[in-house]
C-alpha cells in the first residue's frame, strides 16, 4: 500500500514518541548517573563520576553482587541439569499425558512472585532455609526451570529428529546420538535458557526478598531496600552497570538464537 | 503461558520414516532417541524425575503450604494457632481494609493494562509488518527493558515523575504550572511507571500472536477496494486480537502481583495486593493474613484465566471457525 507523506509523518511521530516512553527511564537513568547532585533531580547541574565510585564503594552493593552472581551460576547449572533432560522427554519421547506434563513443568509462570515468595517462606524458615544461599537457590530454581524447558524445546522442535533417525540408522548408540546430533541441535535454546536463567536470578526480587536476610542480600534486594530510604545518583549509576550486563547478555542470546525466537515459542 | 506453547510434538509428521525393524506403534515415540532399549514411559520417566523433583520442591509444596498457613490463625505477637478453620478467611473478608486494597489491585490491573495494550499495539503492529533493515535493532530496543531490572526502571520513574522530576521541572520551567503536579506518591504515577514496565511484555505476546497476519491479506482486502481505515478494522484487528487478547491477560496478571513499582513509585501511599501479603508477613509477622490474601490472589487469578479461555474460544469460533486449536 502506498502511504501518504502525511500519514508517514504521524506514524513516524507516534512511534517515537512510544520508544521515548519505553526507553525514558532508561536514559534518565542514565543522565542522572554523572550528576553530582546528592539527591534525586532531574536535569543535572554538575558533572562528576562520583556515584560510580560509590557504587563500588558501598559494602551493600558489593557483597549483593557476589551474592547475586553466586546464586545466579548455581542456580542456572541446576535449572540446566534439571530442564533440559525434561525437555528432551517432552520433545523426543512419546508418553501419555505429554501435554499435562508440559503444562505442569510450564505452570510456575502463572504463579505471582509475591505469593511463591510467602510461600517458600512459609516452607523454609522452620527448616531452616531462609538466609541462606541453598534456600536463594532452591526458590530461584522453581522459576527458572520452566524457561529452560520452554526454550530448549522449541529448540529441539525446530530440528528435524529425523536427523536423529539418520544417525541412528548409521549405527549410533543411543548416548552418541545425544551428544552429537541432539544437543548440538538444541544448542541456540540452551544458550539462551542459560542466559535468560541467570538474568532472571540475577534480577529476582520479591521471591529473594521473603527468603533472603542479613548474611544473603542479592543485589535487587540491597537496592530496593536502598531506595526505599533514600534516592541518590549512585542507583542510577548501579543501574546504569546492570544495564551494561543485560546489554552484554542480550548480545550473546541473540548470536545464538534471536531474542524474539528464545522468548516467544 | 500453556496455551501459547506450541507443541513440539505435532511438529512430526506420524508416519514419518522410520528405522527398518521397529513394529509400528501408536506410542512410538516421536523422535528417534530410544528406538531400541527401554520403553519410552520408563525413560520419559527418568528424563522428567529430576526437573519434576526441582518444581515438587520449590513449587508445588510451598504453594500447599501457604494454603495450610492460610487455614491457621494467628495469635498476638506474630504467633501462630496451628487449626484448620477459615477463620481468618472470614477475618480478612468482614474487614473493609482488605476489600480497599483489593479494589484498588483491580483498579491499578485494568488501569495498566488498558494503557499498556493502547500503547504497545502501534509499536507490535510497526515490528510486525515492518521490512526495514533496522527492524533488528527497532525490536531489540523494543524488548530491551524487559531485561533490565525492575527496580532499575522504577527508580528511572522517580526521577521522571517526582516534585523535583523531569515533568515537573520543565513544566516549571516553562512556568505552565505553579506548583509540582501529584505524579509520584499515588496511583498515577504507579500507573504510568507500570505501563512501560509492562509494554515490553506486551509487545512480545502481541507479536507472538500475530501469527495469522499476512502482508498478502492487506494488500487484497485494498485492491478488493478497502479503504486504509477499513482494513485495519476488517483484516488487521481480527487477525491481530487474539495477540491483544494474550498480551492482555499478561500485563493484567503481572500488575495484579506486582510489588516493586506500587511500593517505590506508591510511597507508602497505594496499598495494593501484593504490598500488603509483604507487610503482613514481613512486617506484621501475620503470616496466617498474608497466606490468606495470597490464596485471594490465586483465586483472583484463577478467574482471570478462566475468563481468558472463554474470549479466546469465543474469539476462534468467530474469527475463523477453528475449534480447540488454541494457540
Amino acid at each position: 500500500m502506498r502511504t501518504h507523506p502525511a500519514g508517514r509523518i504521524a506514524r513516524v511521530t507516534l512511534l517515537t514518541v512510544l520508544y521515548l516512553f519505553l526507553l525514558a527511564p532508561i536514559i534518565v537513568v542514565f543522565v542522572e548517573s554523572f550528576d553530582d547532585s546528592t539527591f534525586l533531580r532531574f536535569p543535572p547541574e554538575g558533572f562528576t563520576l562520583d556515584a560510580y565510585r560509590q557504587v563500588f564503594a558501598n559494602a551493600d552493593f558489593r557483597s549483593g553482587v557476589q551474592v547475586s552472581a553466586v546464586t545466579a551460576a548455581v542456580t542456572t547449572l541446576l535449572a540446566l541439569l534439571t530442564g533440559v533432560p525434561a525437555a528432551l522427554a517432552l520433545t523426543r519421547v512419546g508418553f501419555k499425558g505429554r501435554d499435562a506434563v508440559e503444562s505442569a513443568f510450564l505452570s510456575p509462570l502463572l504463579v505471582p512472585h509475591i505469593v511463591l515468595g510467602l510461600a517458600l517462606l512459609v516452607l523454609f524458615a522452620p527448616i531452616p532455609l531462609t538466609d541462606t544461599y541453598a534456600g536463594l537457590i532452591l526458590a530461584h530454581l522453581g522459576v527458572t526451570v520452566p524457561y529452560v524447558v520452554r526454550t530448549v524445546s522449541a529448540a529441539l522442535a525446530g530440528a528435524d529428529p529425523r536427523a536423529e533417525e539418520a544417525a541412528r540408522t548409521l549405527g549410533a548408540g543411543r548416548l552418541t546420538v545425544l551428544r552429537r546430533v541432539t544437543l548440538p541441535a538444541a544448542l541456540p535454546g540452551l544458550v539462551s535458557g542459560a542466559v535468560i536463567a541467570f538474568l532472571l536470578s540475577f534480577d529476582e526480587t520479591v521471591i529473594s526478598l521473603f527468603v533472603s536476610g542479613q548474611n544473603t542480600r542479592p543485589l535487587p534486594v540491597a537496592v530496593l531496600q536502598y531506595v526505599e530510604y533514600r534516592s541518590d545518583p549512585s542507583i542510577a549509576a548501579l543501574s546504569v552497570c546492570l544495564v551494561l550486563l543485560s546489554v552484554l547478555a542480550v548480545l550473546v542470546v541473540e548470536r545464538s538464537l534471536g531474542l524474539r525466537r528464545s522468548l516467544r515459542s | 503461558m500453556s496455551g501459547s506453547v506450541t507443541a513440539p510434538g505435532d511438529a512430526v509428521p506420524v508416519d514419518a520414516p522410520r528405522p527398518s525393524g521397529e513394529p509400528p506403534s501408536g506410542e512410538r515415540p516421536a523422535g528417534g532417541l530410544p528406538a531400541r532399549g527401554p520403553r519410552p514411559g520408563r525413560t520419559a520417566l527418568l528424563l522428567l524425575a529430576p526437573g519434576a523433583l526441582a518444581l515438587l520442591f520449590t513449587y508445588a509444596m510451598p504453594l500447599v503450604w501457604v494454603v495450610r498457613m492460610a487455614l491457621n490463625e494467628p495469635l498476638d505477637g506474630g504467633a501462630i494457632r496451628q487449626t484448620v478453620s477459615f477463620g481468618t478467611f472470614a477475618e480478612v473478608l468482614g474487614d473493609g481494609h482488605y476489600w480497599k486494597v483489593i479494589g484498588q489491585t483491580l483498579q491499578l490491573g485494568l488501569l495498566v493494562t488498558v494503557f499498556t495494550l493502547i500503547l504497545a499495539y502501534p509499536l507490535a503492529l510497526f515490528l510486525a509488518r515492518t521490512t526495514s533493515r533496522w527492524r533488528s535493532l527497532l525490536m531489540a530496543l523494543a524488548v530491551a527493558p524487559l531485561l533490565i531490572s525492575a527496580v532499575a526502571r522504577t527508580f528511572g520513574w522517580m526521577a521522571i515523575l517526582g516534585n523535583q522530576g523531569l515533568v515537573n521541572k520543565t513544566l516549571q520551567g516553562l512556568a505552565l504550572i505553579d506548583g509540582p503536579l501529584p505524579l509520584a506518591n499515588n496511583m498515577t504515577g504507579v500507573v504510568i511507571a507500570s505501563v512501560e514496565i509492562y509494554m515490553p511484555f506486551a509487545i512480545l505476546a502481541m507479536i507472538s500472536g500475530f501469527g495469522r497476519l499476512e502482508p498478502e491479506l492487506e494488500r487484497a482486502a485494498a485492491s478488493l477496494g478497502a479503504n486504509r481505515l477499513a482494513v485495519l478494522r476488517r483484516v488487521v484487528l481480527p487477525l491481530t486480537l487474539p495477540g491483544v487478547l494474550t498480551a492482555a491477560l499478561l500485563v493484567f496478571v503481572l500488575s495484579l502481583s506486582g510489588y516493586v513499582t506500587p511500593r517505590l513509585i506508591g510511597g507508602g501511599r497505594v496499598f495494593v495486593l501484593a504490598t500488603e501479603i509483604y507487610d503482613e508477613a514481613i512486617t506484621s509477622l501475620n503470616w496466617p493474613v498474608a497466606a490468606v490474601l495470597s490464596v485471594l490472589l490465586l483465586v483472583l487469578f484463577g478467574v482471570v484465566i478462566v475468563l481468558y479461555q472463554r474470549a479466546q474460544r469465543a474469539l476462534e469460533r468467530r474469527f475463523t471457525g477453528e475449534k480447540g486449536a488454541s494457540r
